[in-house]
């Protein structure tokens, strides 16, 4: 009959019109901002460094330096500075910082490349979506200090992701400082074996070391 | 062809909705229409210059090139990895299958394995884009119809669970950067496969709720029916590929003649169609997302256990030996193909798309002539074109 | 309360009693003369039914982007409230800002303070004019529209052919539209949009004409007064519930949706989008003059299909008198309402060529064959007992046969198909 094909479709609106009252399948609006959707813990928006305490978040950066973030990202928006001096980092040992370490979100693609190839777990995703901006230069350029945030902000955006990173670094630190311990041991043993052969080694070899390594910022 | 007699008049190259007047010695006078770059129903920054005699369009040219953003010639100053975001972008609604076409050409450079569970991921993700690609063409389909936007919002209220699916997995909906050359990036967790396999269970009630609101419409048969056919030879000889392949008889699909990923290990059935007009290229994608829902449910079933990624496979410092490789896939608009040239460095030497909307854009004046511009709306749309894969 | 002829309830003629209280008491405040007072008499009428029908042109706005929405599992506009509304009651702030319903106020303040741009080789007089006309137009046939028992603006012999005459003198404004625009395709715009109205002027006047046959008159309360029966206090004898009486009703509906330009034959007012459509060259308060009309035009068509078919102010069921008469009328004008918005919602747009084929290749020779049917009826009011059965057989096949004949010659070709999977 003409017209069947017409009227079952009516029939499915209608359905939909009448689900849109009891179903919430059939309703799917979120009004936004008196309601909000879950975000999940995968999202990524833009990138923040981790510092490791909220206390002095420029001077627990996990960050060294490195720049290979700057160097695999596609676009090209991370732009670091390399400071002159060390700083010990939580494990104790001399690294460099960023002195300048800045995200240009107009461009990041929020690809996470950076995250990836990060080998000190300094730089992760965050999920600040609400970013707005009136003035494109000043506020869509975050800077070291807009872009690192502590720890405990890690473990409540990314929980597991934290949990593992936290569990890692805590293993690899352990296994270093064995290592430093073992070491350390060695060399003491080494030490207390070496008078009966140190009279075959030259002597200056450690004042040479000592001269090698002057302080690098002049 | 038209005005071969007297110097044609060329087609206005103002941007934006023109219309004015040419005449041409065997018509008359003509009226040509620009529908410009900015333009409800030309799914993205779409130009097609329209010459109408009456009300028959006598001529169409379509003009596109205005999201043009230099993919190709980025990728050459880019990493291999640099390069697998920017390929979620061409391809817009896609992203899960075009990272998988670009990673299959660099595992064929490389010579990189994949892990089996990685394999099944590929191809879980890849059938869930076909869903999610075919929902959004169905659904703007009808808006070029003139429904008001009642299917499409029908259409997108399921693609939205598949993309908050593809977003709790890679962290973004649609840019999704997922695949990796040797696996996938992340593994997900038992609830998400969970989720995923109900979402599917239930995907066929909702294709049935839309094949009886729609398929059977009088209307839309009469809208569609007969309309913007396709000869199968002409379009074998265009290099047409996907559906629109398909919708006109010729049984040619990826990932039956050239399977890639483990795909033999699936079984699933490739629809063709008989007349190749619109109506069969709207049946091909619905058909296609009943196999794929089949194809998921099996892959859920088989997934094993094991690592995502191959241990071999190196994320920095990646340089394949000089060569060249082509990977290809069934995208869900035809066949999507990287092709690579490598010389040894960690940049490709020369980095090629082979973009199926532009391909398939290609015979839109063949299939239009004749027909109405309200009729050129409705085939446009049926071809499916993304505008970031026919620009790069 | 009965219903007994004589007396009535006391809300059916309330209002009546109300502006005969305001024209008596202005009367002898003012010293108004016989010529002044009827002029004011008719003034408070057309002044009432501007209101109400403005405001249920409002309504309609509203009600139909909100059950769109519902159709399409969202919530239409609920975001406007009244200004300064949610700061009563001591700041008592109204969570959905009164569900959106100031939505229309702040659609017409849009429209009003938008800048009013003329083409400089219009035709400036037309131009102004055209906006003009058809809301004037479309205004004119709520004169002969009965809202309920003693409400009618202007009794009419020949209200029917009033009704038409008026209505179709709006298809004149949307030519000069195109016309003054001196914009080619406009032009072309404009009289592919008229032709499809006159296309379906035909369905639309032939698809009343039975009830004319039936009822031997042309004014539209005699006819309202004529569906006033029932069957056992309970069925009502509107002429929907016949068998000419339904076709002649799907055939109004159908042109009644072409008249108003309104999906699934809204070809001319999408193809405005594609490219030069007529009203092109109209912004502001005048567009929104065009858009009003096509709504006025709306309610009207459906305030005619409601007394034709429906039953008018007439209540379903005896019992049920007691509630006034323009209330029915009103809630079934609602409904005919509702119903253009749900087609609205569901189907796809017809092509013109597709559209004037329906009309002038199904519709009219299918309103012809109702036509008929509807004398038949009419020349067999005294078949009873058997015979009625007889009579109600033979309606039912004379219209229901050629219907199935047409509707499968029209849908040749056409058919959804089964599909092969390759080997």
């Amino acid at each position: 009959m003409l017209g069947s094909g017409i009227l079952k479709g009516l029939a499915v609106t209608a359905k939909n019109f009448v689900g849109s009252y009891h179903d919430p399948k059939r309703m799917v609006t979120v009004e936004y901002p008196e309601q909000k959707t879950n975000i999940p813990e995968n999202y990524r928006s833009f990138p923040f460094l981790v510092s490791e305490n909220a206390e002095d978040p420029m001077g627990s950066l996990r960050c060294v330096a490195c720049q290979i973030c700057e160097k695999e990202c596609p676009p090209q928006c991370i732009i670091i500075e390399k400071s002159k001096d060390k700083k010990p980092d939580a494990a104790g040992k001399m690294q460099l910082y960023p002195a300048v370490f800045n995200i240009d979100t107009s461009v990041c693609m929020s690809c996470q490349i950076c995250v990836e190839v990060c080998p000190f777990d300094s730089i992760k995703m965050d999920q600040v979506f609400e970013v707005a901006a009136t003035e494109r230069f000043n506020e869509l350029l975050l800077t070291r200090e807009r872009l690192a945030k502590p720890n405990s902000y890690y473990h409540q955006i990314h929980p597991t992701e934290a949990a593992e990173v936290d569990g890692r670094l805590t293993a690899e630190r352990q296994a270093a400082a064995e290592k430093a311990k073992a070491a350390a041991a060695a060399k003491a043993a080494a030490a207390a074996a070496k008078p009966v052969v140190a009279s075959t080694q030259p002597a200056p070899a450690p004042v040479a070391a000592a001269q090698k390594s002057p302080p690098p910022a002049a | 062809m038209i005005g071969q007699g007297s110097a044609p008049a060329p087609f206005s190259s103002l941007p934006g909705p023109t219309v004015r007047a040419v005449h041409d010695q065997f018509h008359g006078d003509l009226l040509e229409v620009s529908m410009g770059p900015q333009h409800p129903s030309t799914h993205g920054v779409f130009r097609m210059v329209a010459t109408l005699d009456g009300e028959q369009i006598v001529k169409l040219k379509p003009v596109f090139g205005y999201l043009h953003r230099n993919h190709e010639k980025i990728a050459e100053n880019t990493t291999y990895l640099g390069s697998m975001p920017y390929t979620d972008r061409l391809d817009y609604l896609c992203s899960m299958s075009t990272n998988w076409a670009y990673a299959l050409a660099v595992e064929k450079l490389s010579g990189q394995a994949v892990p089996e569970r990685a394999q099944y991921l590929r191809i879980i993700m890849a059938e869930l884009t076909r869903i999610v690609n075919h929902a959004c063409l169905v659904g703007f389909l009808f808006n070029d119809l003139g429904t008001s936007f009642t299917p499409l919002l029908y259409a997108f209220r399921e693609r939205e669970k598949i993309i908050d699916l593809f977003e709790s997995l890679s962290g973004s909906r649609m840019m999704c950067n997922y695949q990796r050359f040797g696996g996938c990036r992340v593994d997900p967790t038992p609830e998400w496969l969970k989720a995923a396999s109900t979402l599917v269970d239930g995907f066929p009630r909702f294709l049935d709720e839309y094949e009886t609101m729609l398929t059977g419409n009088e209307i839309m048969l009469a809208r569609t029916q007969g309309i913007g056919r396709l000869d199968p030879q002409h379009a074998i000889n265009a290099g047409i590929t996907g559906p629109v392949l398909r919708a006109s008889g010729v049984d040619y699909d990826i990932r039956k003649v050239d399977a890639y990923g483990f795909y033999p290990r699936f079984n699933f059935r490739v629809p063709l169609g008989s007349h190749g007009d619109t109506y069969d290229r709207y049946m091909m994608r619905i058909l296609e997302m009943r196999e794929s829902v089949k194809i998921l449910q099996q892959a859920f079933k088989e997934l094993p256990e094991g690592p995502i990624m191959d241990p071999k496979a190196k994320i920095r410092g990646f340089r394949p030996k000089a060569g060249e490789a082509y990977g290809r896939l069934e995208g869900p608009k035809g066949e999507l193909g990287f092709y690579l040239i490598s010389d040894g460095s960690p940049n490709p030497y020369r980095y090629r798309v082979r973009p199926p909307s532009l391909i398939n854009l290609t015979l839109l004046e063949e299939m239009c002539l004749g027909h109405t511009i309200a009729d050129s709306v409705v085939i446009l749309g049926s071809i499916d074109i993304v505008l970031g894969e026919v620009d790069r | 309360m009965s219903a007994a002829s004589g007396s009535e309830h006391f809300l059916e003629h309330a209002p009546l009693d109300l502006r005969d209280w305001l024209v008596q008491f202005l009367t002898h405040w003012l010293h108004l003369t016989g010529l002044l007072q009827w002029m004011l008499h008719n003034l408070i009428s057309i002044v009432m039914i501007l209101a109400v029908f403005g405001l249920f042109f409002a309504f309609t706005t509203i009600a139909e982007r909100k059950l769109l929405g519902r159709l399409q599992n969202r919530l239409g506009p609920n975001r406007t409230g009244l200004p300064k509304f949610s700061r009563l009651f001591g700041g008592w702030h109204f969570k959905h800002k009164l569900f959106g319903l100031s939505q229309p106020f702040a659609d017409a303040i849009k429209a009003l303070t938008k800048e009013d741009i003329v083409p400089a080789e219009a035709d400036k007089l037309l131009h102004f004019l055209a906006p003009v006309i058809v809301v004037a137009f479309s205004l004119m046939t709520f004169a002969v529209l009965p809202f309920g028992r003693h409400f009618i603006p202007v009794e009419m012999d020949a209200a029917l052919l009033y009704f038409f005459a008026a209505g179709s003198a709006t298809e004149l404004a949307i030519f000069m539209a195109g016309w003054s625009s001196r914009n080619k395709y406009s032009l072309l715009s404009a009289m592919r949009a008229l032709a499809q109205l006159i296309s379906y002027e035909l369905p639309l006047i032939l698809s009343v004409v039975p009830v004319v046959l039936v009822t031997s008159t042309l004014s539209t309360q005699n006819i309202v007064l004529a569906q006033g029966s029932w069957t056992f206090g309970v069925l009502p004898h509107w002429f929907v519930f016949t068998p000419w009486g339904c076709a002649g009703f799907l055939i109004f509906l159908v042109s009644a949706l072409a008249e108003s330009n309104r999906s699934p034959f809204d070809l001319p007012e999408a193809e405005s989008e594609l490219v030069a459509g007529h009203l092109t060259e109209y912004s502001g308060f005048k567009y929104a003059l065009f858009f009003m009309a096509e709504y006025f035009g709306l309610t009207a068509l459906s305030a005619l299909g409601v007394t034709i078919f429906l039953g008018g102010w007439q209540a379903p069921c005896e019992f049920l008198q007691i509630i006034p008469s323009y209330l029915w009328f009103m809630g079934k004008l609602i409904l005919m309402i509702v119903f253009f918005i749900w087609v609205r919602g569901t189907l796809l747009r017809l092509r013109i060529d597709q559209l004037t084929r329906l009309s002038w290749k199904f519709l009219v020779p299918l309103a012809l064959i109702n036509l008929v049917n509807g004398g038949f009826w009419a020349l067999t009011t005294e078949w009873s007992g058997p015979l009625q059965i007889a009579r109600w057989a033979i309606s039912i096949v004379v219209i229901v046969v050629p219907f199935l004949l047409m509707g499968r010659k029209l849908s040749t070709g056409f058919a959804p198909r089964t599909y092969r999977y390759a080997p």
